[in-house]
Parts: structure tokens; C-alpha cells; sequence
């Protein structure tokens, strides 16, 4: 078992920086403490680096730097950076858990024993993790899923799932920004962009921000033109 | 000054792309931009534009262009594909002018899988985050080109010193190489070498987002839970029955299976240019190799630019040029 963190060289354009096997919260602290290292003190050559569960991704231009130079590099920052990550804002994000928005939140009610209100404020107590960014643009990775409503994934994808559903599985909660095929639970619906497109943020939060659902009625959701 | 291009008839998969968006990984946005590098590099090098100017790229499925409102002029790059211009019938690479009212195609050749066609002056393009590359998956940026499209030039030019055929890029043969890595040990050695030494073919599930391979089977030992992780273009991927697919241009910015190895940049756009059934092999290099290899790649694609930017001329000026490289300037007849 090599020691913790490694670099894996990817092809001539990338370094693997891996904190652990599994997820675990600290190793997640490690990871955005270098992810904010590396923003503070750009690597000459690096083009972008992408913190993700376990490990963080460091992308460079091949004809500017090379593995040895990048490497050495991130381990200097990782004997500066290793502390802990400087804590990122709170997004408060709107959810509405009324039925026409939440097809699956009678099935999660049923699975963990709740009822439907007990699930909605299991889950607006929650207090969230922005993890990572993956599977499709904005797709952002939540983490903080209370026990009491933990379910897993269903066995087969659902097509056709809207933009803006909050859905759960396993220990974690995302909200979608593109209309796509799911196997997690929806158990509401966001009014709010999370992919903006600016060039600057273009997702509504980012990585190691904090987020909170605040609840409201299908009536707000008229208001802001969102119909189911 | 606009002219416009009316699409007539487009396959699958055509779109916009510029040399691609930075950035975006972290927030899950892949980098798109064209399947084959060299060929989009080459078409702007060959009218002088900026490198990373948007061209169209064209698949398989083929396109037919026409011109409206102004003249302009187009590089054609890319896998032999045959080109048709007003009922002339020649191929690419090359450089030509399209009048208003005339009809240019391009269809599948020989070989190749992917064309680009840049022109003299500038595609208007959606930028989404200062980028207008089309992610092929999503819709966002640029635009993916349908049948009844129409795309707008603006400032369009006409270079007769482009016009004419364009050399043929240098010649790259061989196995594709990789790097192994960043989950190598996640395959036994004999799982390994059978990646190494086995033949491959392409399979038809290849699309902007990947391409998977048919072959031997690269069975992953033992069972394997992989926490999501960052995953970039060239990377085979290997699901859990075995089989092996490479992530391309507008590939998922996260996945959970283990990557046995890495494309290296070098061969991004050979690799590309494959097509369903064409076989290849994969060779290992030494990380710190395949950085000689970008920097040689590198090098011989600015000698072949330079080439695409001499003035091609008149006919007369092409003799006289051909004839001066020769040292036969005695034979021309003026």
C-alpha cells in the first residue's frame, strides 16, 4: 500500500494526486486544501484541476511542464497546504417538495418509514457539502444526507427527468440542471440555476461551499414561471 | 459585410468547435472541442487565420454547403474525404473559393472519420463560457448543424494565394500510444499484456463522448468499487465486463471505472480519424517519452503549417514556384 497522497502520472497532460481508497471527510479536506493551494499559487504550465471524492486531477500543457516538474510542484504545496481547507460560503438553495415535483417522495416515505413531511424536513435539515462536480455540466455532488433518509439507487434509470430536480441516493443529494435519465429518488424541484454559464463561476456554487434547501410552495414556483 | 452558408443536407454529429473550452472540468463541463486537433490547426494555417478560430467540424454523415451573398474562401481538412465543388469532383485537403449560388459537399472517402472546414473571415458562434465549442451532449455552446441551418460569416474574404491543393499531412502509422495508467493496477498482468499485444477494432458505438473497441476481453481483477473520479480525454476506460472504450472530445468530466491507460495528445487525432471495423494496437511509452513525443509532434506540425501558409498562387505562379524548388526555371512558359 503506497503512502498517501500519490502522484499518478496520466498520459503526458495530467497528475493524479489520490488521498485515500475510500471517501472519507478528512481526506476530502485534504483534497480542498490543495485545490485552494493551487488557486493561491498557480504551477506555470497547469491549465486547470478538477478536486473531486477521493483524489484531484491536475491538467497541464505538455509542451510547458512535464509530470517531474508538476509533481514536485504539488508536493511542495501539499506540505504547505496541509491544514485545514479555509471554509467556503453557504448557498441557500429553494426546493419545492409539493407532489407534481416530487414523483419519488412517497416511495422514499415508504422505504425509510416517514412520513412525507418527516422526509422534507429530514431533508432541509441537512447541511451539505458541495464534494465535487461530475457526470454531467453543474451536476454538483452533495454531500450530508441524513441517515433518516437514506435510500439507494433505483435498479433501473427513469428517462426524462427534468432540470432543477433535487434527488437523493446513497449518502448523497444533487440537483440537475439538464433534462436526463436517473436513478435517483426526486423528491423536489429547485427554481434556481445551478449552471449559469459565466465565465468566471459558472455553477452557483463550487466545491467546498455549503448548501441549505429552503422550502417553498408550488405557488412560489408559479411565480418564478416554474410549472411541472 | 455577412455571407451565409444554407445547410442542404447534413449527416449526424456535425457541429461548431473551436480549439476547446478550458476550465470547465471542476464544475463538470468537458472540454469538446474537434475530435482530430491537427486537421482543425491545419485548415486555419492554411488561410492564415488565428489558431482556435471556430470551423465546422463534419462527420462521417457528410454535409452539402451553399454559398449566399458573398464569395468565400474554405480550407477542407481532415480523413480523405471527397469533396464536390459546382460538379467538380476532387478531395481534401485543399483550399477553394465558394461563389453565391454554388453547391460544395462533402462526403466520407477512404478513410477518416471527421473534416473541417474553416473559412476566410469569421463563423458567428455562441460563446458559452469563452468558449464555442459545441458539447455535442448538452447543445451548449456553438451549435450543432442540422439540414435547414444556416450559418453566418461574417467579413468574408476571398484569398486567391490560398486557393489549391494542400500537401498531405505528415504521415503517422503505427500503434496508438499510451500511457498505462492512472489504474493499471487494477488489471492483472495478463490483463495488461493482452491490452498490449491484442488487436482491437473499432466498434460502431463511437460518438463524440467515446469510442468503444471490440477484442479481447480486459477482464478487471477482482471486484472493483472506484469512488468517482476526474477522468480525461484518451483515457480507456474498461467496464466491468471487460470491454475497453477511450473517451474522446466531449467525454464525461467524472466515472468510476478503472482506466487501464492513457492516449497521449500526440495521438488524439489519429485515433479519431478511425473509423467502425478499422483495427489498431495500443504501444506503452515511459511518461517522461511521451513528453519528447508532444514536443516532436509539436514541432512537425508547425514545419507542415508553415507549408500550408506558402501563397499557392496562379497555376503560373505554382509552376514557376515548383519549377524554382526543382532548379528548372528555364522550362517555363510564359
Amino acid at each position: 500500500m503506497p503512502r498517501m497522497p500519490t502522484c499518478t502520472p496520466v498520459a503526458d497532460y495530467g497528475v493524479l494526486v489520490t488521498f485515500a481508497d475510500m471517501f472519507e471527510a478528512g481526506a476530502h479536506a485534504r483534497i480542498r486544501a490543495l485545490d485552494q493551494a493551487l488557486s493561491h499559487a498557480p504551477i506555470e504550465g497547469v491549465t486547470e484541476w478538477v478536486p473531486a471524492l477521493v483524489n484531484l486531477m491536475v491538467v497541464f500543457d505538455p509542451l510547458q511542464t512535464d509530470h517531474g516538474a508538476v509533481t514536485q510542484a504539488v508536493e511542495h504545496l501539499l506540505l504547505e497546504a496541509d491544514v485545514a481547507p479555509t471554509s467556503g460560503q453557504t448557498c441557500v438553495i429553494d426546493v419545492c417538495y409539493d407532489a407534481p415535483f416530487a414523483p419519488d417522495l412517497a416511495a422514499v416515505a415508504k422505504t425509510t418509514g416517514m412520513s412525507r413531511d418527516g422526509v422534507i424536513n429530514a431533508h432541509l435539515s441537512g447541511d451539505y457539502d458541495v464534494l465535487m462536480f461530475g457526470f454531467a455540466p453543474g451536476y454538483g455532488y452533495l454531500g450530508g444526507v441524513p441517515d433518516a433518509i437514506y435510500v439507494p439507487r433505483k435498479s433501473a434509470a427513469v428517462p426524462g427527468v427534468p432540470a432543477g430536480a433535487v434527488m437523493i441516493a446513497d449518502r448523497q443529494c444533487l440537483v440537475t440542471t439538464l433534462t436526463m435519465p436517473t436513478g435517483w429518488s426526486v423528491i423536489g424541484r429547485s427554481p434556481t440555476q445551478i449552471l449559469t454559464g459565466a465565465a468566471d463561476a459558472p455553477t452557483a456554487f463550487q466545491v467546498g461551499d455549503r448548501v441549505q434547501f429552503n422550502r417553498i410552495s408550488a405557488d412560489d414556483m408559479a411565480r418564478q414561471g416554474v410549472t411541472p | 459585410m455577412t455571407a451565409q452558408l444554407e445547410v442542404v443536407a447534413a449527416g449526424p454529429l456535425i457541429s461548431l468547435q473551436d480549439a476547446g473550452r478550458r476550465g470547465g472540468l471542476r464544475y463538470g463541463i468537458s472540454p469538446s472541442g474537434p475530435m482530430d486537433p491537427d486537421a482543425f490547426a491545419a485548415a486555419h494555417a492554411a488561410l492564415g487565420n488565428a489558431a482556435g478560430s471556430t470551423a465546422v467540424e463534419v462527420s462521417l454523415g457528410g454535409i452539402t454547403l451553399k454559398g449566399q451573398a458573398a464569395p468565400m474562401t474554405l480550407a477542407l481538412t481532415g480523413g480523405a474525404f471527397e469533396v464536390d465543388h459546382a460538379g467538380t469532383k476532387t478531395s481534401t485537403p485543399q483550399v477553394l473559393t465558394l461563389r453565391p449560388g454554388e453547391t460544395l459537399s462533402l462526403r466520407a472517402g477512404a478513410r477518416g472519420s471527421w473534416a473541417y472546414i474553416a473559412v476566410a473571415g469569421a463563423f458567428e458562434a455562441a460563446s458559452w463560457m469563452d468558449s464555442t465549442a459545441t458539447q455535442t451532449v448538452t447543445g451548449l455552446g456553438g451549435a450543432m448543424i442540422t439540414t435547414g441551418t444556416r450559418l453566418t460569416v461574417i467579413d468574408p474574404q476571398v484569398r486567391p494565394d490560398r486557393i489549391g491543393f494542400l500537401p498531405d499531412p505528415p504521415a503517422a502509422q503505427g500503434p496508438i500510444r499510451v500511457v498505462m495508467g492512472p489504474q493499471d493496477h487494477h488489471f492483472t498482468a495478463a490483463a495488461r499484456q493482452t491490452f498490449l499485444e491484442g488487436a482491437f477494432s473499432v466498434s460502431p458505438a463511437y460518438d463524440r463522448m467515446g469510442m468503444r473497441l471490440n477484442g479481447p476481453r480486459l477482464t478487471p481483477n477482482g471486484a472493483l468499487s472506484i469512488p468517482s473520479e476526474p477522468v480525461l480525454r484518451g483515457a480507456v476506460q474498461v467496464s466491468g465486463d471487460g470491454v475497453p472504450t477511450v473517451l474522446m472530445a466531449d467525454h464525461q468530466s467524472t466515472g468510476g471505472y478503472p482506466k487501464i491507460a492513457t492516449v497521449v495528445s500526440a495521438d488524439w487525432g489519429r485515433l479519431a480519424q478511425h473509423r467502425a471495423d478499422d483495427t489498431l494496437q495500443f504501444e506503452a511509452l515511459p511518461a517522461q517519452e511521451a513528453f519528447a513525443l508532444a514536443r516532436a509532434h509539436h514541432a512537425s506540425q508547425m514545419a507542415y503549417h508553415e507549408a500550408l501558409a506558402m501563397p499557392r498562387g496562379s497555376l503560373a505562379d505554382r509552376l514557376m514556384r515548383e519549377n524554382l524548388i526543382h532548379g528548372r526555371t528555364d522550362d517555363v512558359i510564359d
